[in-house]
């Protein structure tokens, strides 16, 4: 075997190597105690559940002890009352519904719009010069900045609506995607050509996800930032939606409606940036990091 | 530059002929002059910053933003080995394989090719779940599944350790006798060149300053006393001298 010819060779060239491993003391000391250890240790299980439920616990307390005025914070059982009070007139359905196509809509036209962009302007100069300046000039300014000029060009519909939810999309999809498509290492694009690939293939098969980890990190401040718009846009003009109810029942000092918006609000956002991190890791399970 | 292998007929597949190649007012090849005949196996020696490298990407059509002259004829049919395995992390083993090959039985021949470097079974595997040996193989599989009439190899096996290398020489031996692709393999090892070339370059100051055919029949033994003679040549004309160490 060559290997084993190999082996003896260098064994032969260098004795006092060979020598030098019997020193080494046998690695089976006891650990210290008192090492300071860097990692975390063990994860705790339903960790992340803790917080919110001490939350919970303060403010049920609170409410029975009478230190908290219910005209201020009601109690959660009256919350969740006025919650399936609700649900049976089938008014927080309708409202979700109303919310929730809005939010829809508006996602699909900013992620659509800011990857198209983000591909041009990543993959040509020509592209780069022309879309990247604007974009961020927009990213410059709040979106939220921009409603009254969206009012006056789409009026107080729904165009309106959807057309700043999708303005505030289209920004960090743009940026992220933009980012890591330009940060995709050029050695893969050395190969690509050494294996003569044609542009539409070193596009699917080298671009599109090599870009990914960016794309999919863009869509979720995406997603919050579309709920975000959402909320603004449904209390600055609207007759229907959970923003509209929660500015309906703020006219009427109603804070159990209120807590009730709020906490679907909450409920939608952590839903959804749930299922991108689901399709996120799904997708991207090619990588192994620091997370893994 | 016409005096190699004798042997060998038939119009050479990579024809070179006063190439020049520039970095802004750097020379890195000055003129170089170079014929590989079909099926004959090529390593190239020298220095770093020798331009070996300049002439293998020069070789691959990858120095497109480089400046020169000269002429330069090379097959269509050529895969690049480099350096790093340069797997796609986000395509399985099979798929980077048959990367860019357009073909309907491509993933039978990416099968067959991995067969061949020993990885049968890690089809579906990705490339960070391979050892650094096993990402290089994948990389020769990814090569030889194209019938390359040309083969480049920059310095393919420096990033493994010794024993792999030594496996990784025996695999390529083997793969290059059953297909029998001309190679330009580059690298700084002088026992790697003598041990797997049929001719051997050394290349200095941008032109080649030796064209050494090795006549030591394979499989070739380190301790030859002809591999000695070679050895000690190349070395030479690398500019590093090869005094036996007298006890003082």
């Amino acid at each position: 075997m060559n290997a084993f010819s190999n082996t003896a060779a260098v064994a032969a060239a260098f004795p006092a190597a060979s020598d030098e491993r019997l020193l080494i003391p046998p690695a089976v000391e006891p650990r210290k105690t008192g090492t300071r250890r860097l990692a975390l240790g063990r994860t705790i299980p339903f960790g992340a559940l803790i917080g919110p439920v001490l939350l919970l616990v303060i403010w049920s307390i609170g409410s029975i002890a009478g230190l908290i005025d219910p005209r201020t914070l009601p109690a959660p059982w009256s919350v969740v009352g006025t919650a399936i009070d609700l649900i049976a007139e089938g008014k927080l359905q309708h409202h979700l519904m109303t919310s929730t196509w809005r939010a829809a809509q508006g996602l699909v036209f900013g992620i659509l719009i800011g990857t198209i962009l983000a591909l041009i302007s990543g993959l040509s100069r020509l592209g780069e010069a022309i879309i990247d300046g604007p974009v961020q000039i927009k990213r410059a300014i709040p979106t939220l900045a921009l409603i009254p000029l969206l009012m006056l060009w789409f009026g107080i519909g729904e165009g309106m609506k959807v057309t700043t939810i999708a303005l505030a999309v289209l920004i960090p999809i743009y940026i992220q995607t933009h980012s890591s498509l330009r940060s995709i290492d050029s050695r893969y694009v050395e190969l690509a050509q050494t294996l003569r690939m044609g542009y539409g293939e070193f596009i699917r098969q080298v671009i599109l996800p090599g870009a990914l980890p960016g794309f999919f990190l863009g869509l979720r401040f995406a997603v919050t930032y579309a709920w975000l718009s959402l909320v603004v846009v449904e209390q600055v003009n609207a007759t229907s939606g959970i923003g509209y109810m929660i500015d309906l029942a703020r006219n009427y000092g109603q804070t159990d409606i209120i807590i009730v918006g709020l906490v679907v609000y909450a409920s939608l956002g952590l839903a959804s940036d749930g299922i991108v991190r689901f399709f996120q890791e799904r997708s991207l399970s090619w990588r192994r990091t620091l997370a893994d | 530059m016409a005096s190699h292998l004798g042997g060998l007929s038939g119009a050479p597949v990579v024809r070179v002929e006063s190439l020049v190649r520039s970095f802004g007012p750097r020379t890195i090849l000055d003129g170089l002059s170079l014929d590989i005949e079909k099926g004959e196996f090529v390593a190239l020696l020298g220095r770093s910053g020798s331009g070996k490298s300049t002439l293998l990407r020069a070789l691959a059509d990858l120095d497109d933003k480089v400046s020169g002259s000269g002429r330069l004829e090379t097959p269509d049919k050529k895969s690049v080995v480099f350096q790093d395995a340069r797997l796609l992390p986000w395509k399985r083993v099979l798929e980077n394989v048959v990367l860019g090959l357009d073909l309907p039985e491509a993933a039978e021949r990416g099968r067959v090719a991995l067969e061949e470097v020993g990885l049968s079974g890690r089809e579906n595997a990705w490339p960070v779940e391979l050892s650094g040996g096993e990402q290089q193989r994948v990389a020769l599989a990814r090569s030889l599944v194209r019938d390359p009439e040309l083969l480049l190899a920059d310095e393919p096996f420096g990033a493994l350790d010794a024993l792999t290398r030594r496996r990784m020489h025996d695999l390529l031996r083997q793969l290059c006798a059953r297909h029998q692709p001309a190679v330009l393999l580059v690298t700084h090892d002088v026992d790697e060149a003598v041990t797997l070339a049929d001719r051997v370059l050394v290349l200095d100051n941008g032109a080649i300053a030796a064209d050494i055919a090795i006549d030591i029949p394979t499989p070739r033994d380190h301790g030859d006393r002809r591999f000695g003679e070679i050895r000690s040549q190349l070395l030479r004309h690398l500019g590093v001298e090869t005094k036996p160490v007298l006890p003082v």
